[in-house]
């Protein structure tokens, strides 16, 4: 078999360029590959990682997917030029999708054949170096991880010195297991300076592209913008790819909201027994006047579908955080996809219709955290923020969180004096300001005239039970006025123009990086695109006329059947037939490579 | 008459300022008795109606509070997860008092899940089952405290055994249980104030019989049965702190309970010698009084001591739904200091 060689080595490519690492989850590999991914960013060029992983915790499969981009696109590649090889039952397939001329990097006690000659080898004696740094037992087999980041850093280029400030963030400045690691990494960095012939025809090259940017994920953004956001009560229940949501305002709401005077906590956060009781309990705050949340994902979504519905008909103002993954039934519940957006628009049953707020950075979770809970208490109405595992569990490079610019909007509350002060006649759904949306007491309230009896039943404008044919129709026709008068004030979609573009692309969520790369690509072949974000639903004017504007629109989305574009095509049916779906689903972030293709394909016909 | 409703209570409210909309149960159906003894019990403890937020799930019980209080905000839920609507809601303002009613289907089936975690959690909150072994909304089904061998008009007869809800409150670790029976009014009335005055869940199992679907006079849940099987453990009172020294018991048949807020509740006892603080005993005396075909009714378990939900939390006085928006957003600096300790 081909031994190590430098006769390959072409034209360098620096700073572009994927490192697929397949490991076995539970072996400690997440510290290797965010050591790695912290590097290259503490460097200054742009790079993302995509956690591939099993829903499993010891012993299956797991990828971690490293993209380096100096033109800083952040979207899964499908091409890997660099694999390393730690797992023997996956070499077979790591060896094969690796491309032509990469560099095929692998554990040497893996007697797997190899069986490929276009590419560069490299095996790494993980087994011997580990031994000579002698870890207490107990570590050995979390730090043979730790060989590919040193034998990468050589090969690469990447600088000891920011390896060590990314160990450092990651063991919270614990020197012990920083030292411990750097030692394996430095062992192995001198292990393939001194024993390696080859030559990485990828490099690494420090910029300044990452400065001022942090490295985070949609959840922890998205936990940290619900802080931000005023939010009084949490209620949820652990799901993948969701958990991590609520658990990051578990590990910041401590030291952010407690009463600097009292020294009490102005929030209370429960893990419910299940999503049904979930978003029982945030309905019965949202309606008790409480900011109140939950997250989960698509089978929790489909258990708090009838108290979704009752907050929509009894307009309580409730956040709910969707964290996709692929479905249907229990499907890939590690994996990402974007199939939550029909059932989400219209959880529940009979005409119910929701507010969905779709982010499509990390940044924008931390802002549609905080808007979301005033949306809700505006509108009243259940506000639902619609993200996926990708966005929200991954690494992304990503500016730092913006303080909220709007003051907190409590929306429509009256309190004793409030209602001294109400010279007409108050009702719970009356709508005294011809806007569709009436005032609210909340419980507690101790003025005589504040109470009401809050029901998912028929109700006229004082709340009381009501089956009157009149009585319904009026009521149910107000609330979708209301609905549909947030067009106005939802997140815009944002758009990019290109001059001399004849079509255009609609996408949303945590596409946008792959789309926006897509976009370039086809500029480079001649086909000019347009490209609208969409950011909420009910879709904004613009977004129509964005559709008008063009001869042929793509609708680009992580699922089946086309959800957003079926929504399009309703919303503007005369321009149905300009709209053109371009969907996948596999369990994997949509990549450039996929988009270009399918717009390919459909250009020719 | 016009003179005796129009008596003030102590807060210059009179009964009718506790009442509700006029009932549409069923006449004779036993929960207008519970309706009737919660409007008592909460004008007799001069509780501003205000301060009550009453709750409850899917069905004919569940249409209950419609009919008491309307100056007291209310919410008529879901089937079954009623106990999660009042847990949110109660965080709103922890110093209110909650008062769900719900049903046999609506606790021991649908909601059985939400029923055992409310209890659990031991959330303050008076919870009546108006139990009558049967499904009256949907016309005369059986629900899950139907006993075994019924036989109902449409359904023939129930295969299943039944669900004991009192068990399964104690089971489910509930700070205080008890049973009666919407016959026995006095002892219903004097449940319903204890229950108020004690921190935590109270479990009451109110035997209701249902007159359309469930009364024949062999059922457990009718009137005829309930009246001839009854055995009442204790009578009961309740000493507010302020009277409890001008009330004499004698030494040996009676048992005080003090409660959190200085309150008394007096257990003279009965047929029973019966101490309701031990969780075991009391889940054998309920085995015995089946195989007796006994209603055991009265305080079955107690404990004061036990933390409530809200104990666990270090919320501020203030009630959070009050809290002024500064209180609850962090300020810039925070999130610069998050933004640089971020990589």
């Amino acid at each position: 078999m081909a031994k190590t060689q430098s006769k390959m080595q072409t034209q360098k490519v620096v700073n572009e360029f994927s490192i697929n690492i397949a490991t076995i989850n539970g072996s400690g590999s997440q510290t290797a590959n965010l050591t790695l991914i912290r590097s290259i960013f503490k460097m200054g060029i742009p790079v993302s990682g995509k956690n591939i992983f099993p829903s499993n915790i010891q012993g299956l499969p797991t990828w971690y997917k490293i993209r380096v981009s100096q033109a800083g696109y952040l979207g899964r590649s499908q091409k890997t030029e660099i694999a390393v090889a730690m797992n023997p039952k996956t070499f077979g397939d790591d060896l094969a999708d690796l491309d032509a001329g990469g560099i095929f990097l692998y554990a040497d006690h893996i007697k797997e054949p190899i069986d490929r000659d276009d590419l560069i080898l490299c095996p790494m004696p993980v087994k011997s170096i580990v031994k000579e740094t002698k870890p207490p037992r107990e570590l050995r087999d979390y730090v043979a991880n730790m060989v590919y980041v040193g034998v990468l850093a050589y090969l690469l280029d990447i600088q000891l010195e920011t390896i060590e400030s990314a160990l450092d963030f990651h063991f919270k400045g614990k020197q012990g297991p920083i030292d411990f690691n750097l030692s394996v990494i430095h062992d192995s960095f001198h292990w393939a300076e001194n024993n390696l012939e080859i030559v990485s025809p990828f490099q690494v090259q420090p910029l300044d592209l990452t400065e001022g940017c942090n490295l985070a994920n949609g959840n922890t953004a998205g936990g940290l913008g619900t802080i931000y956001g005023g939010m009084h009560f949490v209620s949820w229940y652990p799901i993948t790819p969701a958990t991590s949501l609520p658990e990051a305002i578990l590990e910041y709401a401590p030291g952010l909201r407690k009463d600097p005077e009292t020294g009490k906590n102005t929030y209370a956060i429960i893990q419910a027994e299940d999503e049904l009781a979930a978003i029982g309990m945030v309905v019965g705050a949202g309606w008790a006047g409480l900011r109140a949340m939950t997250a989960t994902s698509g089978p929790g979504l489909s258990l708090m579908s009838e108290y979704a519905s009752l907050a929509y008909f009894v307009e309580i103002p409730v956040v709910v955080w969707v964290i996709q993954r692929v479905g249907p039934s229990t499907g890939l519940p590690t994996r990402t996809a974007q199939g939550d957006v029909n059932q989400t628009y219209n959880l529940g049953q009979g005409d119910t219709k929701h507010i969905v707020l779709i982010p499509g950075s990390v940044k924008e979770c931390f802002e549609f955290g905080w808007k979301a809970l005033d949306l809700a208490d505006k509108l009243q109405t259940p506000v639902f923020v619609l993200s996926d595992l990708d966005l929200g569990q991954n690494q992304w490079m990503t500016p730092p969180f913006e303080y909220p610019d709007e003051p907190i909007d409590r929306g429509k509350i009256l309190w004793e004096e409030d209602l001294e002060k109400i010279k007409d006649e108050w009702g719970r759904y009356l709508d005294l300001d011809g806007d569709n949306i009436p005032y609210r007491t909340v419980p507690g309230n101790q003025h005589p005239k504040s109470a009401y009896y809050a029901r998912g039943t028929g109700h006229d404008d004082f709340a009381n039970y009501s089956e009157k044919p009149e009585e319904w129709e009026k009521n149910l026709d107000r609330i979708n006025r209301k609905i549909e008068s947030s067009r106005a004030i939802l997140p815009k979609p944002e758009i990019t123009t290109r001059s001399g573009a004849k079509s255009g692309v609609i996408a949303f969520g945590s596409t946008d990086s792959a789309v926006r790369e897509t976009c370039d690509l086809l500029q480079d072949e001649g086909l000019i695109l347009d490209y609208l974000r969409v950011r909420a639903l009910p879709v904004a004017s613009e977004v129509l006329d964005f559709i008008r504007a063009y001869e042929r629109i793509y609708v680009v989305e992580n699922n089946r059947d086309g959800q957003m574009h079926s929504i399009l095509s309703l919303e503007i049916p005369d321009r149905a037939t300009t709209l053109v779906s371009l969907s996948h689903i596999d369990g994997m972030p949509l990549s450039a490579d996929w988009i270009k293709a399918a717009v390919m394909e459909e250009e020719k016909s | 008459m016009a003179e005796k409703t129009s008596k003030l209570n102590e807060i210059g409210l009179s009964k009718e300022d506790y009442k509700g909309k006029q009932t549409t149960l069923c006449l004779g159906c036993g929960h207008n008795a519970i309706v009737g003894q919660i409007i008592s019990a909460c004008y007799e403890l001069n509780i501003p109606p205000e301060r009550v937020i009453k709750v409850s799930g899917i069905g004919c019980s569940s249409k209950a509070p419609t009919y008491f209080m309307d100056r007291a905000f209310g919410f008529n839920g879901l089937h079954g997860r009623m106990p999660s609507l009042a847990t949110g809601a109660l965080f709103g303002d922890t110093s209110l008092i909650g008062i769900g009613v719900s049903g046999d289907g609506d606790t021991a089936s649908i909601g059985m899940g939400q029923f055992k975690h409310v209890t659990r959690r031991n959330l303050p909150l008076l919870y009546i089952v108006a139990n009558n072994g049967v499904y009256g909304l949907t016309k005369g089904q059986f629900s899950a405290t139907a006993e075994q061998g019924l036989a109902l008009k449409k359904q023939g007869q129930n295969r299943y055994v039944p669900v004991d809800i009192v068990w399964e409150a104690i089971a489910g670790r509930a700070s205080f249980v008890a049973r009666t029976f919407s016959g026995d009014p006095q002892q219903l009335k004097a449940l319903i104030i204890a229950g108020l005055h004690h921190r935590g869940i109270a479990v009451i199992d109110v035997i209701s019989p249902c007159v359309t679907f469930n009364n024949q006079d062999d059922s457990f849940h009718s009137y005829a049965w309930g009246k001839s099987h009854e055995v009442a453990l204790h009578e009961l009172s309740f000493v507010p702190p302020v009277r409890a020294i001008k009330v004499q018991y004698e030494k040996g048949e009676s048992l005080e309970v003090p409660l959190y807020d200085g309150t008394h509740i007096i257990l003279k006892k009965l047929a029973h010698d019966y101490e309701p603080t031990d969780r075991a005993k009391a889940l054998q005396m309920l085995e015995d009084a089946n195989d007796r075909n006994e209603l055991i009714t009265g305080l079955i378990y107690i404990n004061p001591k036990q933390k409530s939900l809200f104990d666990l939390y270090d919320l501020p006085d203030t009630p959070l739904n009050r809290l002024p928006n500064e209180k609850l957003r962090p300020d810039p600096k925070s999130l610069e200091e998050i933004n640089n300790l971020m990589f």
